[in-house]
């Protein structure tokens, strides 16, 4: 069984399955636009929770959140169901490609087959859409792969009932009522106000001030815990930065291009100028990352070259900072 | 980034052929997708990471071999898994696992327990018990 369904690839899983979702359903809406409208850009450190033994970072909220978000301020509403028994997480599905539905799923990556073996961790918020069955595979539409690729029904069991953080217990979801017409421009004023709100909140863990207290961090672990493990959580930053899934630059591209359709939309040129600010700070963002990479590929062990990427990264905060005032004004 | 800039490196998605999707400008500034190959600053990142869990294998074997740990604690890392992960998969709580890990209290476990931490690791209960580091 198969159903019609297009696959488009995108940069990041969840936009890419909520797009291409709607898309479906004849809605149309790019990736972008998913990701501004449901605030998707943040950024968060998580000083207790440890991933791949290295402290958790993250440039993106909460899985499920960027979707949910979009979907209650572009008034259509998605169902998620979660299971614990995978026998009943199995009959869903099927149920639901038997009723012509094409289903986001949850899944972990660890299991992923058609995943490079350098890909495959334990990470269990990647997006997925099944849209059909056959004897022996499920046909899956991975917004990441360029062209649709398919999981036997031990895998599909496996990645989605994976364990550890964030563990999927078999969920699924799919837009149930779509609106005819959505006021987009209320909908792009909200998410950038949630998104402006949530980077210069008062926390030291969260948004500009969350990237300065890491900012001040990278010297102090090199004080306490040596070059090694320093650079091994380096690496973990820019993994989380640059890795597939943020389009480039901790998903400040993705960012910067959803602002200009926006500016578009609301005809509003200072958005405009704003996407261009935001690729800059995007570029400087890689800048760190290659800068980072060179220190833990020389595994050089001077106290210099932390203090060096601790200012660049200090930089950055205060550019966005500045970024996201404007931001809030613009639109005010 | 510019869309003549998007790095084309050699990378560890290269080898299986993929192409994965970012965020560009165009030479009039829009922004628009373009497929990367790869980037050397994350091939590094990824590497780095990679001979990480390569190093806790080793010393996780050599542990086993020294009769200083059970073979759990070797399949767990191979399996790039940490404790809560484990703890996820075989459903017990974190103080027993690490019981298991005593290679005297793991020739006590009884081949129920065994074969939870079997199915976790994707491998029988014989090649856990009989692991044997050369």
């Amino acid at each position: 069984m198969e159903l019609g369904f297009t696959h488009h690839q995108s940069a990041h899983c969840e936009n890419g399955v909520a797009s291409n979702l709607l898309k479906h359903n004849g809605f149309d809406i790019s990736e972008p636009m998913i990701f501004g409208i449901g605030s998707g850009l943040f950024f968060v450190y998580i000083p207790f929770l440890k991933v791949n033994h290295a402290p958790a970072i993250s440039y993106r909220p909460m899985p499920g959140t960027i979707f949910n978000k979009a979907a209650k301020r572009l008034g259509f509403k998605v169902k998620r169901v979660k299971f614990s028994n995978p026998k009943a997480a199995e009959k869903a599905l099927d149920e639901n490609l038997k009723n012509n539905i094409p289903t986001g799923l949850q899944v972990g990556v660890y299991g992923l087959t058609y995943f490079p073996d350098e890909y495959r961790f334990h990470f269990n918020a990647h997006n997925c859409v099944v849209y059909g069955k056959t004897e022996t595979d499920y046909l899956v539409s991975d917004p990441v792969m360029q062209h649709v690729t398919t999981l036997t029904h031990k895998d599909m069991e496996k990645v989605r009932f994976a364990k550890g953080a964030f563990a999927p217990r078999g969920q699924m979801y799919y837009p149930v009522s779509i609106p005819k017409a959505s006021d987009l421009p209320q909908a792009i004023i909200r998410g950038i106000k949630e998104t402006a709100r949530d980077m210069l909140a008062p926390v030291p863990i969260v948004g500009v001030k969350g990237i300065r207290t890491v900012a001040k961090l990278i010297p102090k672990w090199a004080a306490k815990h040596g070059p090694k493990v320093t650079n091994h959580y380096l690496a973990q930053i820019v993994r989380m930065q640059e890795e597939i899934g943020t389009g480039g630059g901790g998903f400040r591209f993705i960012y910067a291009a959803f602002l200009q359709e926006a500016a578009v939309i609301l005809k509003n040129d200072e958005l405009k100028s704003l996407s261009l600010e935001m690729t800059k700070i995007g570029d400087l963002w890689r800048d760190f990352a290659v800068n980072a990479s060179r220190v833990y590929k020389n595994r050089s062990s001077q106290t210099d070259v932390y203090n060096t990427l601790s200012k660049e990264m200090l930089h950055i905060a205060d550019l966005e900072e500045e970024f996201f005032k404007k931001l809030k004004k613009a639109i005010a | 980034m510019k869309k003549n800039e998007v790095p084309q490196d050699e990378g560890n998605l290269s080898k299986s052929n993929m192409k994965e999707l970012v965020y560009a400008t165009d030479e009039n500034g829009n922004y628009t997708t373009e497929l990367s190959s790869g980037w050397e600053p994350k091939t590094i990142a990824l590497s780095n990471s990679l001979e990480d869990i390569n190093e806790r294998v080793a010393e996780a074997l050599a542990k086993v071999k020294a009769g200083q740990a059970s073979p759990i604690v070797y399949f767990m890392e191979l399996n790039k898994m940490d404790m809560n992960i484990l703890a996820g998969y075989v459903e017990m709580w974190k103080w027993r696992i690490k019981k298991h890990f005593k290679p005297k209290v793991f020739k006590g476990l009884s081949d129920r327990v065994l074969q939870r931490y079997a199915d976790a690791f994707g491998i029988s209960v014989l090649e856990l018990k009989n692991f044997k580091p050369e």
